[in-house]
């Protein structure tokens, strides 16, 4: 197709190279520099897509980030495809392919225009309302249809190609935008030694003065200077330029985000570059220069293809070269109307008629219109339109009615004022308040340290807009402590285009009004809005959720003031009274890939592994994860599954030797003169008479005198403890006790370090782990009587430091081995051989769990669950009687925590020994009880115990201890199990094994 | 995120940062001579200030230590940060410390 729709400009448009795309798989020829909105229209093509609800044919109704309509998917790969891009925004390269969205089977002849034709059914609050019975129908039947029918892109089906990054960046002046005011602030405020960024969102800078063809400044051309002021911009060192880079989002004292778009014009892209990066600016100080955009008139049929926003022709026209159509009917509130107007006239458009709302037209502009023979009706209204891929014709009559003239027009420009984009400054928390005037709501009261500028202020003559700047940038830098070396004067020539606006629908008897669209996005009609006063809503937040205004991805840029307008005049309440809906980030739509970064893959979340850990994957194991250690799980041996693993490991280990990797506990080393005293606050316990030399099972609690963790310390020395803690607390631990030293206790001499990643420990259980280390060990005595159960000794293993503990978690005679974690694997691998001939077993979790489970040891967060206390637990011997105070002992006598009714750990028997319980399974004593059934306690812990050759569990039971021998019920989805109440220590209960 | 001058090692993104709750709530010195009520005071109960507050951090992932900031709940706007042991500025005091 050729490009009828392009126009010579007399400034080198036609030297621009020609670029080759497809859209909706029809082959197009644009011009380098432009839009794919812009080269469409230059094809003639206004048709880009069909509306969310109705399936109505839509069009442009925008030339920029505000564009309701004009989503597009664009990448010729899956892997390479975004969704919901705005045709607006997407710049086009040799082979870009786009499609439009939500249509079937194509955009010309799409099915979902039926809905057009039940549209009388489908009024606000229609979802709500409908598919309300039968319930199960929602899931399986309405909601997937209505999302099929209702929708944008489709997401890709092959994860992203692309790379993203992420950049942090410190400035002494941000400023978002660089159309006049923000050019004006930048080029003042780097006149110091502020550091300065201007980032815009679009692909080239200068904003509003690239479609500027009559105003001048410093006697240049509006885009002239513009460039002219980059250029300068561009030598200072101080100052970084980011086109392409939308400030998405304001995040508290002064922490703007920005996203940068590097690759996404590019043909073919350098392999080095990512497609976009994210930047983290923390600003000292920042301009906000976001300019303002332009609000559609509410009218009947006002969405259809070829009904555009009057300012964005004129960008086609003036900034593009491309007219967005030959017979053109303006339809206005305001001056700025007449001069885009005036503009695509001069580009060769036949102007039909400009429809002027306002009661008398008159002033520069429109005279200048009358002077040029266009025709100008006062007191008008556009009250429909027609054309069912295109608009062909707008009826218009007086604005109170009477008859209507049918004037025919491919295109429809509408305009009823500006309104400031307050985004960000909003979402700084600065107060916002309403101008009568503007019709829109202006910047007031600051919380940040920022200004805004030029239109975001409300200011749209040209002259004022860039004095605001210069003053903002002047002002921005001195705050930052770099006052401006001087002031520039501008020379600025421009007429002025006023600020009349208009907010709401244009019909003053709305009975007349058919379908004006407020939401083209979510396609919501000014009746829509009245509805949902009638029905009660009243202020725009729920008037907003109940219809969807402003709810779709555009956040309401076009519609928010006019569904306001709709609600003030339909309930008679002054605007600020109705409210106004919250901005929130992103101001446009931002990719996830964006936010990710390099977060995805292996580095989507960090893994901790142990020096043993590549030992244990070369045997097969089976990992489970806790917080983010890999701890091996069961070791499977060919043909097992893990209830095979599982019975075999433990027979080993009671039989005869198994081995642990238990590096992850965590570690913390308290040193000091006070640190026998710092540990008699901390724990329950009483630390002062232990012996170096000696272990002591130690619990925490938290003040409120429930358990927070456990462990076994070691007293190294008078004034050293080797402290460990449960494998996810380690981090909690630490930081508790450091809030208590430094803030409570700053008097104590003591240090706390963590040494969790220093120390490997190999846990060596069984009644032959005695034999299997002695050869290995210098200077420590292992025998029974030199190292009793529950001691610590310093020596030597193969050569290596070690601090070797007799302990058990298994209840078998047992070591735990600490060596330097550099010599983990090398002492492990020494040990396993020397246990060869005894059959030494490695074990994972799984068999820890069920080997401490049969002697009723606890895990905390397992048998605890924050509300559980030491007696409740069985650990009343733990609990220090005679100290006068440790964290959490004021509140053991609280009367909650005493009573006797408390559930208490005690051990299930099921009356089916194979019968294994479900860990979280309810107990109850009666489970014919009519609903809700009290629920008496419940199963922290089952297993199958292949040393027992029983289903074994522990459990928490009111009044458990007190119940030894009672039957209890454990219902299940598929049947009632009955249980025995027993001693939570279920095998050995004299502890002679581990005494070994 | 929000920029805490940590009065150790100077201004820090939040991220570096664990929050501590509510300042100057000094553990009693001998809790078991406490009732019960003035234990549960103790431990539950804590100001929901609207306007000036101050708070405990923790420069969790830096120094490791813990200060006190005054910061404004309704703009997150740090008037201050002060070490441990020291007290609020006079003009901050405004509700109880």
């Amino acid at each position: 197709m050729t490009d009828t729709y392009r126009v010579r400009r007399g400034d080198g448009a036609e030297s621009r190279n020609a670029v080759h795309f497809t859209f909706e798989g029809k082959s197009y020829q644009g011009l380098a520099g432009d839009t794919l909105a812009s080269a469409l229209i230059a094809n003639g093509v206004h048709l880009v897509g069909r509306s969310f609800k109705y399936h109505r044919p839509r069009g442009f109704v925008s030339a920029g980030s505000e564009e309701p309509n004009a989503l597009v998917g664009v990448g010729a790969t899956q892997s390479r495809y975004t969704p919901n891009l705005l045709a607006t925004q997407v710049e086009i390269y040799e082979g870009l392919v786009a499609e439009s969205q939500n249509r079937w089977p194509s955009l010309e002849t799409d099915a979902g225009f039926l809905n057009e034709y039940f549209s009388a059914f489908l009024p606000a609050g229609f979802y709500y309302k409908t598919f309300m019975w039968p319930r199960m129908a929602w899931k399986k039947l309405y909601e997937p249809v209505i999302r099929r029918m209702a929708g944008l892109g489709r997401a890709p089906a092959e994860p992203d190609a692309d790379r993203y990054t992420q950049v942090f960046a410190h400035c002494d002046v941000l400023i978002v935008g660089a159309g006049p005011a923000g050019l004006a602030a930048a080029l003042e405020a780097s006149n110091s030694d502020a550091t300065v960024i201007l980032c815009d969102e679009q692909a080239e800078m200068g904003g509003s003065l690239l479609s500027d063809r009559s105003a001048s400044i410093d006697g240049m051309q509006a885009a002239d200077w513009a460039r002219a002021a980059l250029d300068e911009l561009r030598k200072r060192p101080n100052v970084k330029l980011m086109s392409r880079t939308t400030a998405f989002g304001w995040y508290p004292h002064n922490f703007v985000g920005l996203n940068e778009r590097v690759t996404d014009h590019l043909a073919n892209p350098a392999a080095n570059q990512p497609r976009e990066r994210l930047w983290q600016v923390r600003a000292k100080e920042v301009v906000l220069a976001a300019g303002a955009i332009e609000r559609p008139l509410v009218f009947t049929d006002n969405d259809r293809p070829g009904i555009m926003l009057a300012d964005a022709a004129r960008t086609y026209v003036n900034r593009y070269g491309v007219v967005p159509g030959k017979q053109v009917v303006v339809f206005t509130a305001c001056d700025s109307a007449y001069r885009a107007a005036l503009d695509l006239k001069a580009a060769g458009a036949k102007i039909q008629v400009i429809v002027d709302l306002r009661k008398s037209a008159s002033g520069h502009w429109v005279d200048k219109a009358r002077a040029e023979g266009i025709k100008v009706r006062s007191d008008s209204i556009v009250r429909g339109t027609s054309g069912r891929l295109r608009v062909k014709s707008a009826q218009i009559s007086n604005a109170q009615g009477g008859d209507a003239e049918t004037v025919a027009c491919d295109l429809i420009l509408m305009s009823a004022g500006f309104t400031p984009s307050v985004h960000l400054f909003s979402q700084s928390r600065g107060k916002l308040s309403y101008s009568e005037e503007l019709r829109a709501y202006v910047p007031g009261e600051s919380v940040e340290r920022e200004r805004s500028v030029g239109a975001c202020k409300g200011l749209f003559a040209l002259d004022s807009v860039i004095e605001s700047g210069a003053k903002g940038g002047r002002d921005a830098a001195a705050k930052a402590g770099f006052p401006p070396r001087g002031e520039r004067s501008y020379t600025v020539s421009a007429r002025s285009v006023g600020a009349d606006a208009f907010i709401g629908s244009v019909m003053a008897d709305h009975q007349a009004e058919k379908r004006a669209w407020v939401d083209f996005q979510n396609d919501v009609t000014a009746k829509d809005v009245r509805l949902a006063t009638r029905e009660g809503f009243r202020s725009i937040e729920h008037v907003k959720r109940y219809t969807t205004t402003g709810m779709a991805t555009d956040q309401g840029k076009l519609s928010n003031m006019n569904a306001l307008g709709v609600v003030s005049k339909q309930i008679d309440v002054a605007v600020p009274k109705v409210g106004l809906t919250t901005f929130r980030p992103p101001y446009t739509p931002t990719t996830f890939g964006s936010f990710a970064g390099q977060s995805r893959g292996d580095l989507f979340d960090p893994v901790r592994k142990t020096s043993i850990h590549p030992w244990a994957e070369a045997q097969g194991a089976q990992f489970e994860d806790v917080g983010v250690w890999k701890r091996a799980w069961y070791f499977p041996q060919v043909g097992e599954d893990m209830h095979a693993a599982v019975a075999r490991e433990c027979k080993a280990t009671r039989e005869s030797v198994g081995i642990f990797d238990a590096s992850t506990l965590g570690k913390i080393e308290i040193v000091g003169k006070d640190a026998a005293e710092f540990m008699n606050r901390m724990y329950t316990n009483a630390w002062t008479k232990l012996e170096p030399g000696r272990l002591r099972y130690g619990v925490m609690l938290r003040e409120d005198g429930f358990i927070m963790d456990d462990g076994v310390v070691g007293r190294m020395a008078t004034d050293r403890f080797h402290v460990t803690t449960t494998t996810g607390g380690a981090a909690r631990v630490l930081s508790m006790m450091e809030d208590y030293l430094q803030t409570e206790w700053p008097d104590l001499e003591v240090w706390l370090t963590s040494t969790t990643e220093q120390w490997s420990v190999i846990a060596l259980q069984g009644p032959n782990a005695r034999r299997v280390l002695e050869p290995l060990v210098e200077g420590i005595d292992l025998s029974a009587d030199a190292m009793p159960h529950m001691s610590v000794r310093q020596g030597r293993i193969c050569g290596v430091p070690t601090r070797l503990f007799r302990v058990s978690f298994t209840g078998e005679l047992g070591f735990e081995v600490n060596v330097p974690a550099g010599y983990g694997r090398a002492v492990w691998e020494a040990i396993f051989a020397a246990g060869k001939s005894y059959g030494i077993t490695p074990y994972g979790t799984e068999t820890m769990h069920v080997l401490r489970a049969e002697k009723g040891y606890i895990i905390v967060g397992q048998e605890t669950d924050g509300t559980v206390t030491p007696d409740d637990a069985g650990l009343g011997w733990a609990v220090g009687k005679a100290k006068r105070d440790f964290v959490g002992k004021r509140s053991l006598s609280r009367p909650a925590l005493v009573r006797e009714d408390r559930k208490q750990l005690v051990g299930l028997l099921t009356t089916d020994p194979k019968a294994v319980l479900e860990e979280g399974a309810q107990i109850v004593l009666d489970p014919t009880h009519p609903i809700p059934v009290p629920m008496i306690g419940h199963v922290t812990s089952a297993y199958w115990s292949a040393t027992l050759n029983r289903s074994i569990a522990l459990a928490l039971v009111r009044g458990g201890r007190s119940r030894m021998g009672e039957e209890l019920s454990i219902p299940m989805p598929d049947g009632v199990i009955k249980a025995k109440v027993v001693d939570s220590i279920l095998f050995d209960p004299k502890g002679e094994r581990l005494n070994a | 995120m929000l920029l805490i001058n940590c009065p150790y090692c100077g201004p820090r993104p939040e991220a570096e940062f664990a929050n501590g709750g509510q300042a100057h709530i000094a553990r009693p010195a001998d809790p078991m001579s406490l009732t019960d009520d003035e234990w549960a005071a103790y431990l539950y109960m804590r100001d929901n200030t609207k306007g000036l507050h101050h708070e405990r951090w923790r420069h969790a992932n830096g120094c490791g230590r813990f200060f006190n900031a005054s910061r404004d709940t309704t703009t997150d706007v740090i008037k201050r940060t002060y070490r441990m042991g020291e007290r609020p500025e006079a003009e901050h005091q405004g509700a109880k410390p």
